[in-house]
């Protein structure tokens, strides 16, 4: 069998057989090629997606959540329900040292978001409202600015030494200062104070304060709008093994704690996790992926039946031809090899084929798709591991599919074959 | 070279049992030519089926060139027509998507002689039968005639000890039937043995033995004085 497969005659017959029957070899081969391309296009797809998604998350520390006060809706410890009350700087490191899963804590205080007004930003005859971050360096790292060449963001200095520098986004640049006129190094007054810019940061993909912001160190902006130790919210992000809906309700809890609010009170604590959010989208991409897979794992098995399918007529359709091969002398171990061969090899084929026009599809696509594109959808590869794997599937398919039809050959008598008008 | 003692076979269809071949006794030697004829239900066509392999016998012996043929396995049935037999069949039954001399070499395939060696062979049987300028021809581009030759070239290629051919000159006309005629003659010349079922007269009468079949037993066998084909054309 081996020598029999990698014998050249084996396949010039072969080949004569299939390239002499032109639209039985097309529209056979159409079929297993329709499921490969499907198979591919659609996985590659699905890849894109959650490549594109990754992309743009990759500036986010995706494991975390925001923490947020809010009033209190069970009566505790003499206190009355209703009661508003405020996180505080300490809070941190209690929480800090409390849960080793969390990876760092950025306390932070706005002006201008929630409620209350937009301070007032002048520059020389130019002025704007703009909301104001109060913020440590560390936030940063939950969603990373870009900042533009010869700035920087915050750094630890800047809180040691409350110093009045700000980072400014794309926009308020854009209101403030002229075209070409470098912002490092300038100032603008917040209130009724003088900042210096130290750095512009650009609008990312999955931004939470626009490019319309104003950040300054978190100690600087508690003495301007005199907030004490007070924290508007928190960004908690943990360590990427971490479970950050079993950590939200830890972090809850030990806050509970510490501002005498009852346990059980669900709605104290505000909080928002990111990370549940960022797992529910990055399980829609992986059902994709898995739809896209088994979808296209179908289209392949009904490709591959159609080939059988064609195969089992065109077999009946050669009942003669078989036959007069086999009063010629051919074995029908030789005949059934030549069916399973004709099948397996235009399964290979159309796979082969399939692939090549799914895998320019992708290309096309991802041609197509701007850069920086507001869609999610960012290199569409399928794992050469899938693809081999879809090979082999239909090798095996298209060998046991091709049993069917061979055997169907060699079950007629040689006599009956050549009696057949 | 062909040896049959008392051949008896029998078809079955449901509960009913057809006798078909009521012991048969025959005997060819070889380089001879006979002819075989009866009317249809004679039991002709099944004898030829048995003498070509493709069809068993229930009892009595068959031995082909000093080897018993008898309840042979498919594969081994297969090597054996390969080696022994060349079939030649009332409709030609050429591969329409193969060129003639690929038709003709398609027993050599299944000898697993190279491609090379088979082109050269087949081409040499082509020419044998007056063929060569068709050899890439498709049978669909053949007349009826050629397409015999092309056919007896096919069962000439593997240098066969026996050649049988079943009504070969059924679907030809007059002039075309004494062509092939002549060309089986011709081989028959060259020391080959044949043996050609027909129900015409004229074509039995250019063999040189006629053997006769009526409901399954032998009526006649007798020695002829041939026809010349050529002398008809």
């Amino acid at each position: 069998m081996f020598r029999f497969i990698f014998d050249k005659d084996t396949w010039q017959e072969i080949w004569g057989s299939i390239s002499k029957n032109k639209i039985r070899t097309v529209i056979t081969v159409i079929g297993v090629l329709w499921g490969i391309f499907v198979y591919i296009a659609l996985s590659g797809a699905a890849k894109g997606l959650d490549n594109g998604f990754e992309k743009e998350f990759q500036d986010i520390a995706s494991n975390s959540m925001f923490i947020w006060a809010q009033s209190t809706s069970i009566p505790h410890k003499g206190f009355k329900t209703g009661r508003r009350f405020n996180l505080k700087v300490s809070d941190v490191e209690t929480l800090k040292n409390k849960h080793p899963e969390i990876q760092f804590i950025a306390p932070r205080n706005v002006q201008g978001v929630f409620g209350g007004e937009p301070p007032q930003v002048v520059r020389g005859f130019k002025t704007g409202t703009y909301q104001v971050f109060g913020d440590y360096p560390v936030v940063d790292k939950v969603n990373k600015k870009k900042i533009f060449d010869g700035g920087r963001f915050l750094n630890d200095d800047d809180i040691k030494y409350d110093r009045k520098v700000v980072v400014i986004g794309e926009k308020v640049r854009d209101e403030l200062f002229d075209k070409d006129e470098d912002p490092v190094g300038g100032y603008i007054k917040i209130g009724s104070i003088y900042f210096q810019v130290i750095g512009v940061y650009k609008l990312n993909n999955f931004g939470f304060e626009g490019d319309d912001s104003i950040f300054m160190p978190f100690t600087t902006y508690r003495k301007v709008y005199n907030s004490g130790d007070l924290v508007g919210w928190m960004v908690v992000a943990a360590y990427d093994n971490a479970d950050i809906v079993a950590l939200e309700d830890k972090v809850k809890s030990t806050i509970k704690k510490l501002h005498d609010i009852h346990p059980d009170d669900e709605r104290a604590v505000g909080g928002f996790n990111l990370g549940e959010e960022f797992g529910r989208i990055k399980g829609f991409a992986k059902g994709m992926n898995l739809l896209s897979l088994v979808v296209g794992l179908a289209t392949i098995i009904a490709g591959v039946i159609a080939i059988g399918n064609i195969l089992l007529i065109s077999v009946k359709e050669r009942t003669r031809e078989l036959g007069v091969r086999r009063a010629l002398g051919a074995t029908p171990r030789e005949v059934k090899a030549q069916i399973l061969l004709e099948s397996v090899f235009l399964t290979v084929v159309a796979g082969i084929i399939g692939i090549i026009l799914g895998a320019g599809v992708l290309a096309l696509i991802q041609a197509t798709l701007p850069e920086d594109g507001d869609f999610p959808y960012t290199n569409p590869t399928v794992p050469i591991p899938f693809v081999l794997g879809a090979l082999v599937i239909m090798v095996v398919l298209g060998t046991l599919i091709g049993l069917i039809p061979a055997q169907r050959a060699v079950s007629i008598k040689p006599i009956d074959a050549l009696r057949e008008e | 070279m062909i040896e049959i003692k008392d051949l008896h076979k029998s078809y079955r269809t449901g509960s009913n049992s057809l006798h078909v071949l009521k012991g048969i006794n025959f005997s060819v030697k070889e380089g001879e030519l006979v002819a075989i004829m009866g009317s249809s239900g004679s039991g002709k066509s099944t004898l030829l089926n048995i003498l070509g392999m493709l069809d068993g016998y229930d009892t009595g012996s068959y031995h082909l060139d000093g080897v018993l043929i008898k309840d042979l396995n498919e594969t081994k049935a297969a090597n054996y027509r390969n080696k022994f037999l060349g079939f030649i069949f009332q409709s030609f039954n050429l591969i329409n998507y193969k060129s003639a001399w690929e038709n003709v070499a398609l027993p050599l395939y299944y000898q697993r002689i190279k491609r090379k060696e088979r082109k050269d062979r087949a081409l040499h049987h082509l020419e044998t039968v007056g063929l060569k300028p068709w050899a890439e021809h498709l049978p669909s581009e053949l007349s009826g005639g050629q397409k015999q030759r092309v056919a007896i070239a096919r069962a000439m290629a593997a240098e066969p000890k026996v050649l049988l051919a079943d009504e070969p000159t059924g679907a030809l006309d007059s002039v075309t039937s004494h062509e092939v005629m002549a060309l089986i003659q011709k081989i028959n010349d060259e020391g080959r043995t044949i043996l050609v079922v027909t129900h015409e007269e004229d074509i039995a009468h250019m063999c040189k033995r006629i053997v006769h079949l009526k409901d399954g037993v032998i009526v006649s066998d007798e020695f002829v004085e041939q026809q010349r084909a050529e002398a008809n054309v």
